[in-house]
């Protein structure tokens, strides 16, 4: 294994119930590599598999078939070796009902040799002002900012998130995607899982798109956006403008043609090559292209060509 | 939550700024907080001393578990020895209650009260979470067993203290009253752990409030075992309640020596429900 690989999975699966007639495939043949000090995200709508991926990858679950190495370790039997060293995030729980966010983050830092600051932590996560409120009383998003909290405090090399913004409000996603920024910058791999496909966009290097428990495409968000479907630029000029012509001026397999009169739609590999040979032929026809706009892909897009179906939010 | 808008023409004259210039990463950029990796695990004994503590906290700060572990044992102390209803075999009720009472505190904490905590922490995924940090498996049992011997000292403190102010009269050695309590905390740990760690936490807190008051009943806490009709009594006797308040009065009241076959009962109850948590218990 690759040494600055912080995590490496090859063709995990996983089923549950796998004698009943119910089996669930729940990750179905997943192959994924998370490279040191990147964000990478596992975006895919609900059950596609990412939680349990995850947790195989936590140490909670074991695969029934595949190969996981997390820092260069087994986390199924190397447990007490792998825990300092990785911070995780649960979707949910994880802490003592009675106990208030302040104790509950103190005694995660207690497990460690050197914590972060805890009333720092908890001021930066944004919830200084709840550290004497019982886990119960917390809002569904003050208890995710603790569960996030919980995850860093033991300064690990590698978190896993899972699900980090769900439940939360504008305000306190901006603030965590702020914080994952900083983990980044700090140099803490990161591993989050989503299905809010600007999160992805926003925060990661890397993204892996999963459903039905398979990698369906990976790479960053301008290489995912960028292949496959065809761009388009538009603008609007002078009605009548001679298409043929401009076709010719412009790379081979490029079509240009005329909307409703005087809109223009050119389709092709959208790129600086043919953003230039567009605005060069206009300036030698003297035409005044305006509201000139390159249509390209968004996650999202991709998501639908690949799945054939929008995002189960 | 709770950023309210700030008035045009507020705070030090400044320009008010819109609220998505985000107030809170204002606040965030403050603190101090160095994110670069430094991992690695705390000394076990940091770990027992922190896991202790909560344990104790957190069991002290619960209502329930309070009126279960302090006010019904002392209400039922005060109230047997003010109310002559019980066949005390014709000696004072005091001498032949404290015993017993105190076999129920144990019962009440190490069973009852961790039985119930841990099915909830189970439920709430406390223990999961666990599972991904670096403490151990080990040190957290350890946690919440120095911290049920915590309650206990507390709860025998006070109970010997009312006893005396009732007039209680102690005999025997005080080691073999600390020897039959310890066993009988060992024992109904395992069943505590036993119980919560293959029932749902609703279910394990109605079965374990249940069994409370069962071994209340028949275990010889407030009646004596030779009051009950006698296919009672034989079930009765072969309980860890009535082992541990039978062996505490037969030291405590009549000032005898080591009650071997209470003992023998409580080891058996220990060794096997520790066993069998061990195998059953599942920490999700």
């Amino acid at each position: 294994m690759a040494d600055d690989l912080a995590l490496e999975v090859s063709s995990l699966v996983k089923t549950y119930w796998p004698r009943s007639d119910r089996a669930i495939h729940a990750v179905n043949d997943l192959s994924l590599t998370v490279v040191a000090g990147s964000v990478t995200a596992l975006l895919g709508p609900n059950g596609a598999g990412k939680t349990t991926t995850i947790e195989i990858c936590e140490g909670f679950r074991r695969p029934d078939a595949g190969h996981v190495r997390v820092l260069g370790l087994d986390p199924a039997r190397d447990g007490p070796a792998l825990h300092p060293r990785v911070g995780v995030m649960l979707q949910s729980g994880g802490v003592y009902p009675g106990a208030r966010a302040g104790e509950m983050l103190a005694l995660l830092a207690a497990h460690h040799r050197d914590p972060l600051d805890v009333t720092a932590l908890l001021e930066r996560v944004g919830i200084a002002e709840m550290a004497g409120v019982p886990y119960r009383r917390l809002s569904g998003g003050q208890q995710q900012r603790l569960s996030l909290a919980m995850a860093l405090v033991g300064r690990p090399e590698l978190v896993f998130l899972d699900e980090p913004t769900a439940g939360m409000d504008v305000q306190a996603r901006r603030a965590t995607w702020e914080l994952i920024e900083q983990l980044r910058m700090a140099g803490v791999t990161v591993v989050l899982t989503t299905h809010a496909m600007d999160e992805a966009e926003q925060l990661a290097d890397h993204v892996v798109i999963v459903d039905h428990g398979k990698v369906l495409a990976a790479g960053s968000p301008a290489e995912l956006t960028s292949g496959g479907a065809k761009g388009e630029l538009r603008f609007r000029a002078l009605a009548g403008l001679d298409i043929d012509r401009l076709e010719l001026a412009l790379p081979s397999g490029t079509v240009a043609r005329e909307g409703p009169p005087g809109r223009y739609v050119i389709q092709g590999k959208v790129d600086p090559q043919m953003l230039a040979a567009v605005t060069a032929w206009c300036a030698g026809n003297g035409v005044m292209a305006e509201d000139l706009q390159v249509e390209q892909r968004s996650l999202e897009d991709v998501f639908v060509e690949l799945t054939g179906s929008a995002l189960r939010a | 939550m709770t950023d309210t808008e700030v008035p045009t023409g507020g705070r030090s004259g400044k320009p008010a700024k819109p609220a998505a210039a985000g107030p809170r990463s204002a606040v965030g950029t403050r603190a101090p907080l160095d994110l670069r990796p430094s991992p690695g695990a705390a000394s076990r004994w940091d770990m027992l001393r922190a896991q202790t503590l909560i344990e104790l906290k957190l069991t002290l700060r619960r209502g329930e578990s309070v009126l279960l572990t302090l006010v019904i044992p002392v209400g039922l102390l005060l109230f047997f020895s003010a109310v002559d209803v019980l066949p005390t075999d014709g000696a004072r009720s005091v001498d032949f209650l404290v015993p017993g009472i105190l076999a129920l505190a144990v019962m009440s904490t190490a069973f009852t009260g961790q039985a119930i905590a841990t099915g909830f922490e189970r439920s709430y995924g406390v223990l999961r979470r666990f599972g991904a940090s670096p403490l151990p498996r080990s040190v957290l049992l350890a946690g919440k067993t120095l911290a049920v011997v915590a309650v206990e000292i507390i709860q025998v403190a006070v109970l010997v203290a009312v006893g005396f102010a009732l007039g209680w009269h102690p005999h025997g050695r005080p080691w073999w009253v600390a020897l039959l309590l310890l066993v009988a905390t060992v024992a109904f740990c395992g069943l505590g752990l036993l119980m919560a760690g293959i029932l749902r936490a609703e279910a394990t807190l109605a079965a374990a409030n249940g069994v409370y008051l069962l071994l209340l009943l028949v275990g010889g806490v407030i009646v004596p075992l030779s009051e009950l009709p006698g296919w009672l009594e034989a079930v009765g006797r072969a309980l860890p309640t009535a082992a541990a308040s039978d062996g505490l009065r037969a030291v405590l009241r009549d000032g005898a020596g080591l009650p071997v076959g209470d003992l023998v009962v409580l080891c058996a109850w220990a060794a096997g429900s520790l066993a069998l948590a061990a195998r059953t218990f599942r920490w999700e």
